[in-house]
């Protein structure tokens, strides 16, 4: 059933979820800004999912404002890009932006003030070119989800076929964020534009844009936005506002969530293991849409996001544009950010689902939404566990109806067999259930541990199980090698057997043969003759039978020549006989012995080849 | 500057566990300073030596299985079973009683069984079914409520006959808990009014006879249905903050509703009535203080309303064909036994595993 969204459509549900304080105020109340460019850039190599690219700068070069820094290597990764014009100054590990902690390869870029922009490169008419192209556009110019995971945009809509509804994501449940209310408020107009260049490369047959309904301005800007789309009398593009939906949700966390929202908006649920694709369903961002807008019309590239910062340990909150790359330190000391406490937590992401980090030279990367600054007060730290007293606040509160409780357990015993039963893959890490537990258990922690050993694990079987195929493999190579090897000897064998038996069945067909021409005898002579030369010159390796064949041959081919010359007359019937036994020996010696020898190179070669050809399986294999 | 390291999420309810108990506690305030009124001081006897018993032995217990007493104390989860245990036996029980009872609820039923979030029984519920099989004479000596009782002992009296079973005249319990008849030959031992109803219906009187008596002045029995009305204004309390979900509450005080009503419609006198049924006895108390519990009920939505059902009918059932003119502490420890299987069979259905029925 095709999935229809009207204005006035029910909203659905989904279980669970709570209401944690939003605390989106003040940071939501003033307007984007800018602050002056940060004396370094780190731009890491890698910012999203995939291998990071070919690098196509080095040290000291000068780059332009949106110039690419990487090639896409093979696997349609994205490049990076110069977010502003400066210099190179080094590549080297630094801090990533990830609750790992690792480093990995960085570009350093020292802005030269200039913000001088590399040739950009809009696109006027997308129904100019086809969407394949667009999409390559997009992927160049290195467009990714804002929202979450920070996939690709550009593989993601090629790889959604039959898409009836597109949703654009603006809900932003977490408490503190407001990145994205302040750009649909400021920006209506290009989330939208941005919107409809998507539903126009996905076909989908409808638009909806979906906003939590504490954020009335947001709706408001986009409810205009739409209404302008439609007033406007432009037959260029045709893209037109009019089949947008605006659809107001009620604020619960967390209701922003990709698989929530469907749920909230369709009454479906995206199938374990699926996609929403799988149900006509593609969702993108607000930020991703407007970034998309930016790529298209204007041929920007994405080089900056909206970062909100936050918490009673900055004295400014709000929203910045921020560059990718700039360190978040920058950020935080641009809004009069103050370590309030001894130790003090700075929070990547929202207090549900960030995480701390512990480096503030970190860079801003496409999924920045929020630079959390929290002090103790406000946002405690969690108190010691207690023990679960089953009270079932957990189950009551998740979104995913899963067993938090049981799960926990499970956890705790490490009992991967039962964590898998009870669908722990498909807890989404939203925090509710740690968030509602009285008994103040980190039930995420736990989680996300069992679900890395589950990870592990596999990854130890998969090993185990490419080492068991190896080994399997080696073994019937080298079974095959000795069947080979046998085959080949049975086959010189039995060639060397065919030969004599031939050159028997010949001595005695020869010996029954009939009246024989003398011109035929004459060639006969002649090969014999050669015959012998070649014997003389090749060396000897005959067996003592062949060679006293062979002599007799000679005596007998000699006699028959003499014969041959004393008589011009045809000879007798016993000469002549002489004759054609002594060439019909010689030839079959002679065909046997090239045989053999072809023979022996064409096995020699084959199984040259057919050990390459093993080798190479065995390579594949390992 | 160094940073303080944390894992996700970093925002929590301020609602610990040792909160909750304290709200539970609180809510039974009403309940508690009505039996107070109604039945005198022993209550007060009761709770206080039930909690210090509960603390020594949760410690005890707590240090023979190599926890810190400290953090296990905290939770307060023991402080609100010795209540509970304590505001449900006859108020004038000997101290040894609560004692016996307290250690039982806490060493066996709790820690026995691997301590706060593992016992599978109610721990006072089954400590009060303990002393009730054990002390049957003691479990059922409740004093008539005030007003009825001929000579209510006051607080020194109460206290000597809690630890002595005399009063400071030396008095029985037995014959202070005569109430005054207008003739001192009619002087009778009160019985609750759900044990006089099963009495008399026993003895071949029907319903309306039963009634008669005068300890039925209001609409289910004087005092305990004051009682319960306290009791229902605390759970109404624990709903409002959330320390409890309806489901329990509704599901069993439905469930005895409907057997109630079905019961005096098809026997009109001989099965006490809806008014009895829901205002008499335990019933109120065990809705919202003790089905709730939420370590021995089940976990899901739908789960709690199974169990609570369960315990609805278990009620009616026991009071009306049971040995026991209440049966609160049954119906639980029974629906107790059956949460593993509820659990298995109410597990909700994760999100993306709904079979579509397209
Ligand atoms: S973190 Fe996982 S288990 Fe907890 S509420 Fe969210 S989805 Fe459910
Ligand atoms: S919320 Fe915490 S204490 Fe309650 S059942 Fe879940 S894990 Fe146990």
């Amino acid at each position: 059933m095709a999935i229809d969204i009207s204005a006035t459509s029910k909203l659905w549900s989904f279980p669970g979820g709570i209401h944690p304080p939003e605390r989106k105020a003040p940071a939501n109340m003033t307007a984007i800004q800018r602050f002056p460019l940060p004396p370094v850039l780190f731009i890491p190599l890698r910012q999203h999912a995939g291998e990071p690219g070919e690098l196509c700068v080095a040290v000291g070069d000068y780059v332009l404002k949106g110039q690419p820094l990487t090639i896409p290597g093979v696997d349609n990764g994205l490049p990076v890009h110069a977010s502003t014009s400066g210099t190179i100054t080094a590549i080297q590990q630094h801090p990533l932006n990830h609750p790992s902690g690792l480093t990995g390869l960085t570009l350093c870029l020292e802005p030269d003030g200039k913000d001088a922009w590399y040739p950009r490169q809009p696109i006027a008419n997308i129904d100019a070119i086809s969407q394949r192209e667009v999409l390559q556009h997009l992927q160049a110019m290195g467009i990714a989800g804002l929202g979450g995971a920070g996939f690709p945009t550009a593989r993601k809509v090629a790889g959604a076929r039959n898409i009836d509804v597109l949703i654009i994501n603006g809900v932003e449940c977490e408490p503190y964020i407001v990145s994205d209310d302040r750009l649909m408020r400021e920006h209506a107009g290009e989330i939208l534009a941005g919107s409809l260049l998507l539903q126009k490369l996905t076909s989908a047959k409808q638009l909806v844009i979906a906003i939590e309904d504490n954020k009335p301005e947001a709706a408001a800007a986009f409810a205009a936005a739409i209404h302008d789309s439609n007033a406007t009398d432009t037959d260029t593009t045709e893209l037109k506002g009019a089949a947008a939906v605006l659809k107001i949700v009620p604020t619960r966390y967390p209701s922003g969530g990709e698989k929530q929202l469907i749920q909230i908006l369709t009454g479906k649920q995206v199938p374990v293991r699926g996609l929403p694709a799988d149900i006509g369903i593609l969702m993108q961002n607000v930020g991703t849409a407007f970034a998309v807008a930016r790529a298209i019309h204007h041929g920007e590239p994405l080089l900056e996001r909206v970062v909100t910062i936050t918490g009673e340990a900055v004295h400014q909150p709000g929203t910045a544009w921020a560059l990718l790359g700039t360190p978040i330190e920058y950020l935080l000391a641009q809004s009069g950010f103050r370590a309030q406490e001894k130790k003090q937590r700075v929070i990547m992401g929202g207090p549900m689902m960030g995480f701390t980090v512990t480096n503030l030279q970190i860079p801003v990367i496409k999924t920045t939404n929020c630079i959390l600054a929290p002090s103790q007060k406000e946002l405690a730290p969690a108190e010691a566990e207690m023990a679960c007293i089953r009270c079932g606040a957990c189950e009551i509160a998740c979104p995913a109806s899963l067993l938090p409780q049981q799960l926990q357990w499970l956890a705790k015993a490490k009992d991967y067999d039962g964590l898998k039963q009870h669908n722990l893959a498909d807890c989404i890490e939203c925090g509710a259930c740690a968030y509602v537990c009285p008994s103040q258990i980190p039930l995420v922690q736990y989680y996300r541990q069992a679900k890395a050993e589950i990870r592990e694990q596999a990854i130890e079987q998969q090993k185990a199980e490419i080492a068991r195929q190896r080994f399997e493999a080696r073994q019937a190579r080298l079974e095959r090698e000795k069947e080979e090897r046998l085959a080949k000897h049975k086959k010189a064998a039995e060639a060397r057997k065919a030969a004599q038996a031939a050159q028997a069945a010949r001595q005695t067909e020869s010996s029954t043969d009939g009246e024989q021409d003398p011109v035929k005898a004459a060639l006969a002579r002649v090969k014999a003759k050669k015959a012998q030369q070649d014997r003389g010159v090749e060396p000897a390796k005959s067996e003592q039978k062949d060679a006293v064949a062979a002599a007799v041959a000679r005596a007998k081919a000699k006699k028959a020549e003499r014969d041959a010359n004393a008589e011009s007359t045809p000879a007798t019937t016993e000469k002549k006989d002489a004759v054609a036994a002594a060439v019909a020996r010689a030839k079959a010696k002679k065909a046997e012995r090239e045989r053999l020898a072809k023979l022996e190179a064409e096995n020699i070669g084959d199984s040259e080849n057919k050990q390459n050809a093993t080798n190479n399986k065995g390579n594949e294999n390992s | 500057m160094s940073f303080y390291i944390a894992s996700s999420p970093h925002h929590h309810q301020r609602r610990t566990t040792a909160k909750l108990m304290q709200l539970v506690l609180f809510a039974m305030l009403p309940g508690f300073l009505a039996q107070l009124y109604f039945f005198g001081w022993g209550v007060i006897f009761q709770l206080s030596l039930a909690i210090a018993v509960a603390l020594a032995a949760e410690s005890l217990c707590l240090i023979a299985r190599d926890r810190a007493p400290a953090s296990g104390l905290q939770d307060n989860t023991a402080i609100v079973t010795a209540a509970l245990l304590a505001v449900s036996i006859p108020p004038l029980a000997p101290w040894w009683v609560i004692v016996i009872g307290t250690l039982f609820a806490i060493v066996v039923v709790k820690h026995l069984f691997g301590g706060v979030g593992h016992n599978i029984f109610n721990p006072a519920m089954a400590g009060y079914v303990l002393l009730l099989i054990s002390f049957p004479v003691q479990m059922t000596a409740w004093m008539p409520p005030t007003g009825l009782a001929s000579n209510a002992p006051g607080f020194i009296d109460s206290l000597y006959l809690f630890l002595f079973q005399f009063t400071n005249e030396g008095f029985s319990l037995e014959q202070v808990r005569r109430i005054d008849t207008g003739s001192m030959l009619d002087a009778v031992v009160m019985a609750t009014p759900l044990d006089h109803v099963k009495t008399q219906l026993s003895q071949g009187a029907t319903l309306s006879e039963a009634l008669q008596h005068r300890q039925f002045t209001g609409f289910a029995g004087a005092g305990w249905q004051w009682v319960n009305f306290a009791y229902l204004l605390g759970g109404l309390l624990l709903l409002q903050q959330r320390v409890i979900q309806w489901h329990i509450p509704v599901a069993m005080l439905g469930a005895l509703s409907i057997c109630a009503i079905l019961g005096s419609i098809f026997a009109p006198d001989l099965l006490p009535g809806l008014n009895i049924h829901l205002f008499s006895g335990a019933t109120m108390f065990a809705a919202f203080f003790i089905a709730t519990d939420p370590v021995s009920a089940a976990t899901s939505s739908k789960g709690k309303l199974i169990y609570a059902t369960l315990i609805g009918v278990l009620i009616y059932v026991i009071r009306s064909y049971g040995g026991y003119p209440d049966a609160v502490a049954f119906a639980v420890l029974l629906a107790n036994l059956c949460v593993p299987v509820i659990d298995q069979y109410t597990r909700p259905v994760t999100y993306g595993h709904r079979k579509e029925e397209s």
